[in-house]
């Protein structure tokens, strides 16, 4: 495997230049995940404008992949309502879900597709998808209907409303 | 060139005891294999150590040729297995210099080994009759160091919560020593039990254990040492020691996994309580009450891990044709080649002393900015195995205020040549995030 299949020029130009990094008021509840092997953090915060996301902020700390896609959530799913950003949640967790054999849909997933080679490093989807089960866990505590039944997070879990 | 001549009647530089590495290496296939295109460079013994094929081989000859259960057959393959799992407690006796072989009890690995001495203290503390020095309760305390691995933590956390007593601990100096400097206050009349690591599985480093077993004799508590990274790399003797109780396993020392070992003092090991219940453990059952047999077996219930055990003797055999002495020295002028070579590595810290001396070769760094993570899995790509996270001493990590770090870790057939590799990788990991 060549490594810069994992370290596409996206995804550490995002970890480099994070987008919409730090963490802003008003917010409707956050959720701070860790990922225990290996000690990276990041905490999301969700903000409500009726049916749409108007702010998703964000920190943390840890490697280029858990906050490079910390910055690519907030890229992609500030400004949606609620339904669409669970449609891309879905699609980016089916990606990384995929071990190498999904055809990202780049329409829906934007730079995101850019993590697509990450699903073959069985070791680092945790990483990508820590930003995605934290921001699952602040939407739901904001009070959006998250599908239920998909994907488990191995992660501890804080969360805490505003 | 300046030469300095070591006077005469001191040790010289050709007394040291020498193998060949390379002839070394031939023992062990999975050093021949390439990872990503590359010849693997693998420097995570400090994590599992490779198996040579003397230890391989004995392994698939116990299981084609003398497979019986241990301790309770007649027939004759039940009796070989029972000679070899006992000839293997004899060689781990005589490999640390066990005053006897009864006093090596098998557990899975150091962790169970650690446990083990926990629950016999919390077992003597709730039932009547249980050996003073065992007791445990409110006031009692036990000290542990903030450079334990979590094996030789969160055991002892739990033994506090179940008797009220108290968990304290040596803190860690900058340069990644033990401070010992409240040695006389933290070592108490209170104390009763002080467990601390022999070599640091993160910073490498290699305690001087002298004032503390004095300290512990003093106040007349009892001293364990976990030893998972020292038996592996550098000549330990219980009697010079002078500990209670060492733990260490046998995955970390060219043997399988799944066997441990808990050493303790014959009569100490006597006075402790059973902890695992089952066969093999006892002397008579009734179903009013049992007796249990003496140690070693009284904490061996069950059907023991035999074939890792007769394979244990079998990397002891190994370790021991090579010489500890010769593979401590190979490994210390390994390590003063390595922190040589790695202070030339701009933005490198390395946590835990950075000279080769009370030191080992396990050496843990941070490259300025760069995530753990991203160092080994660029590492990865070149061939390079390294070990990155927090390697279970989280609370070393916090004392050196990162979240994680990246770790090379060698053995007696580690070479200066991956020594040179890891460098290398590491200006590719610079060039990659640089």
């Amino acid at each position: 495997m060549q490594v810069d299949q994992l370290y596409q020029e996206i995804i550490l130009d995002h970890y480099k230049h994070p987008h919409g990094r730090g963490l802003r008021e008003p917010y409707a509840a956050e959720a701070h995940h860790v990922n225990p092997t290996c000690g990276d953090e990041v905490t999301i915060r969700v903000a409500l404008d009726d049916d749409t996301l108007s702010d998703v902020s964000y920190d943390g700390m840890g490697c280029s992949i858990s906050q490079a896609s910390a910055s690519v959530l907030h890229e992609l799913l500030t400004g949606r309502d609620t339904g669409q950003a669970f449609e891309v949640h879905a699609a980016f967790v089916e990606l990384m879900s995929g071990r190498g054999q999904v055809t990202p849909d780049e329409e829906l997933l934007g730079d995101a597709v850019a993590f697509a080679g990450v699903a073959r490093y069985p070791a680092r989807v945790k990483c990508a998808l820590l930003p995605w089960m934290a921001f699952k866990d602040a939407a739901a505590r904001a009070g959006v209907d998250v599908e239920a039944g998909d994907e488990d997070s191995n992660e501890r879990s804080e969360v805490k409303t505003a | 060139m300046t030469t300095i001549a070591i006077p005469p009647g001191m040790p010289q530089y050709d007394d040291v005891p020498r193998y060949d590495v390379e002839a070394v290496r031939a023992d062990f296939p999975i050093l021949g294999r390439e990872v990503n295109g590359h010849p693997m460079v693998y420097l995570d013994s400090a994590n599992t150590s490779q198996k040579p094929l003397q230890v391989l081989d004995v392994l698939r000859a116990h299981y084609e040729r003398h497979n019986g259960n241990v301790s309770r057959s007649v027939h004759t393959v039940g009796t070989e297995a029972t000679e070899a799992y006992e000839g293997a407690r004899a060689k781990v006796a005589a490999f640390i210099n066990a005053p006897s072989p009864d006093e090596v009890v098998f557990t899975k690995n150091s962790t169970e080994a650690i446990n083990l001495v926990a629950y016999a203290f919390s077992n003597a503390s709730v039932g009547a009759g249980g050996d003073p020095r065992f007791r445990l309760g409110p006031g009692d305390e036990i000290v542990i160091s903030e450079m334990e691995h979590h094996s030789n933590i969160v055991p002892w956390q739990l033994l506090c919560e179940r008797t009220g007593a108290t968990l304290r601990w040596f803190p860690v100096t900058d340069g990644g020593r033990l401070d010992e400097s409240g040695l006389e206050e933290l070592v108490n009349e209170r104390t009763k039990l002080v467990s601390f690591v022999h070599m640091s599985n993160i910073l490498g480093t290699v305690n001087a254990t002298a004032r503390i077993t004095e300290r512990v004799r003093q106040v007349g508590a009892l001293l364990l040492l976990d030893c998972s990274q020292s038996v592996p790399h550098l000549p330990v003797d219980v009697v010079d020691l002078d500990a209670d109780f060492i733990a260490f396993t046998g995955h970390k020392m060219c043997a399988p996994s799944g066997i441990g070992v808990l050493w303790g003092r014959a009569e100490l090991l006597a006075a402790m309580p059973p902890v695992f219940g089952g066969g093999s453990m006892i002397e008579t059952v009734s179903m009013s009450g049992s007796t249990y047999a003496p140690p070693p077996a009284r904490f061996e219930a069950g059907t023991p891990p035999i074939a890792e055990a007769v394979a244990l003797g079998a990397a002891v055999d190994y370790l021991t044709g090579i010489g500890m002495r010769a593979i401590q020295w190979h490994e210390k002028e390994l390590t003063a080649y390595a922190l040589d070579a790695l202070a030339t590595v701009p933005g490198l810290r390395i946590f835990g002393p950075t000279v080769p001396v009370g030191r080992g070769g396990t050496i843990s760094f941070a490259l300025d900015g760069i995530h753990p993570h991203d160092v080994g899995q660029v590492l990865d790509a070149e061939g390079v195995e390294v070990r990155v996270g927090h390697h279970c001493a989280r609370p070393v990590c916090v004392r050196f205020g990162v979240p994680a770090t990246t770790r090379a870790s060698f053995y007696l057939y580690t070479t200066t040549g991956e020594v040179d590799a890891l460098v290398r990788g590491l200006e590719q990991v610079r060039k990659v995030f640089g």
